[in-house]
């Protein structure tokens, strides 16, 4: 059977690990490398790395983190954030990563998607969604939308109708982020995952609003979720991740062991 | 030295990396002397079975890596490489090398857990591996490890006997299957954290 994932994800602004509450206040926490290594070696199934590097002639940077990171740790990593072509998706794999992460640039132009899928796999290909609570409309039938930039402009697109456009284009994994929960630490949102989990058949990581272990168990049984992002509450070491896994073993999810 | 063959089937880097990780020397080739030249090799690869198959034929591949099997040269598939050596996949109607016959079969849409639940397809990620038997390169393998499998179809070898080890996801499924000297695994060794990085030592090693 397979198991939960548990996947820590690490913000990079110009080669250094950042969380941001709500987008806003990032503080420094380290280097991305020792930071991944570490999560390696204490049971991660999987890592995230954010690129909130805004300056795009620092870019290289990244690639640069991407291939250091793949030499040290030895399971899959995804890289996202400033994606925009096919080209940056290509350097990114290249460089180590197993998976890229595209969000706001795949709204703009859908077929990065099926373009991504085709010249890599879709295994390789992440939609990143970040969604908002609207309540139901007839634009917005889900009642959540679609948003950029961090959650500060609605793009009138709605959620669910998104997440299965993207699925027939090639996207071969989900990592769904709810806006309101994002920084709250008050758990996930729960109504937003399981809408989406179950009705598209690709894997959907759920994000924002994690804070302590139950929220995971929460997202990971009644909100469907295949895998779940975490960030603060294990940057902090508030949490540990053999700590969480213990957890969620005892509540009778299947999680990855032994590492 | 230990060839891993490139023939446009995904990005071989992390395979190579983990193997100089291991401290053995390897290169990514496609070119037919050096395979030739090899002591061991490596037939990783994601993708799509028929372009992955047309690839093989037009670099010449696919007669080096029947000949290797032949002389007995340790070999190793991963992943979309574990497909292309069955005799026939399902993905895009593929006959492949055929050197264990059996069929590549796709998950089916409607694959369930015990609990009734739908399974998402690819499988994508961590799950265990019974073995079937013993094999050298699963030696230390614990039953609790667990291994990287991002996949939607399957090898289903025409003699159980070529069954290694099998996995669990909605069916019984093989996960590694083997052959006198080659020996191939669905999920992504080099990807499986120190698990993998152990069975593919065991690999590096291994005299058949």
């Amino acid at each position: 059977m397979l198991s939960k994932r548990i996947i820590p994800c690490l913000d990079v602004r110009e080669g250094r690990t950042t969380k941001g509450i709500q987008f806003k206040d990032n503080v420094d926490i380290g280097d991305p490398v020792e930071m991944a290594r570490f999560y390696y070696e204490n049971g991660a199934d999987e890592i995230v790395f954010y690129d909130i590097t805004a300056s795009s002639d620092k870019r290289d940077i990244m690639i640069d983190v991407v291939r250091r990171v793949a030499e040290t740790i030895f399971i899959p990593f995804s890289v996202g954030g400033g994606i925009r072509t096919v080209e940056d998706m290509r350097k990114v794999l290249l460089a180590g990563a197993e998976k890229v992460s595209i969000n706001s640039a795949a709204i703009l132009n859908p077929d990065l998607i099926s373009q991504g899928a085709k010249a890599f796999g879709n295994q390789c290909v992440v939609l990143g969604m970040d969604v908002k609570f609207t309540g139901k409309s007839r634009s917005i039938p889900s009642g959540y939308e679609m948003v950029i930039n961090g959650g500060r402009k609605s793009m009138g697109i709605d959620a669910l109708e998104w997440a299965q456009k993207a699925e027939s284009l090639g996207a071969g994994e989900i990592c769904l982020n709810s806006i309101d929960a994002d920084g709250t630490q008050n758990g996930y949102e729960i109504v937003l995952t399981d809408l989406i989990s179950s009705q598209v058949s690709i894997p959907v990581i759920a994000s924002g609003g994690a804070g302590k272990p139950e929220h995971l168990l929460d997202v990971l049984t009644r909100g469907r979720a295949d895998a779940a992002l975490i960030a603060s509450m294990v940057h902090y070491g508030t949490y540990s991740i053999p700590e969480i896994k213990s957890f969620l073993h005892a509540g009778g999810v299947k999680v990855r062991g032994t590492w | 030295m230990i060839a891993i063959i490139d023939y446009d089937a995904g990005n071989l880097a992390s395979v190579a990396r983990a193997v100089s990780h291991l401290g053995y020397a390897n290169v990514i080739t496609r070119n037919v002397e050096e395979i030739r030249s090899a002591g061991r090799i490596i037939f990783p690869g994601v993708g799509a079975a028929g372009s992955a198959m047309t690839s093989l034929k037009r670099l010449g591949i696919d007669a080096v890596l029947h000949e290797a099997f032949n002389q007995g040269k340790p070999m190793l598939g991963i992943c979309l490489g574990t497909q292309i050596i069955m005799g026939y996949s399902e993905e895009n109607q593929t006959p492949c090398l055929g050197i264990i016959p059996g069929i590549v079969r796709a998950f089916s849409p409607d694959l369930r857990d015990s609990d009734g639940i739908r399974l998402k397809i690819p499988q994508m990620g961590w799950n265990r591996v019974q073995p079937v038997k013993e094999h050298p390169v699963l030696a230390g393998l614990k039953e609790t490890d667990e291994f990287y499998f991002v996949h939607g179809f399957y090898p289903e070898p025409a003699h159980s006997d070529h069954i290694v080890g099998t996995t669990h996801y909605g069916i019984q499924f093989a996960s590694i299957v083997g052959y006198r000297n080659i020996l191939a695994t669905q999920f992504h060794l080099e990807k499986s954290g120190k698990p993998g990085l152990a069975l593919l030592n065991n690999f590096c090693q291994w005299m058949p």
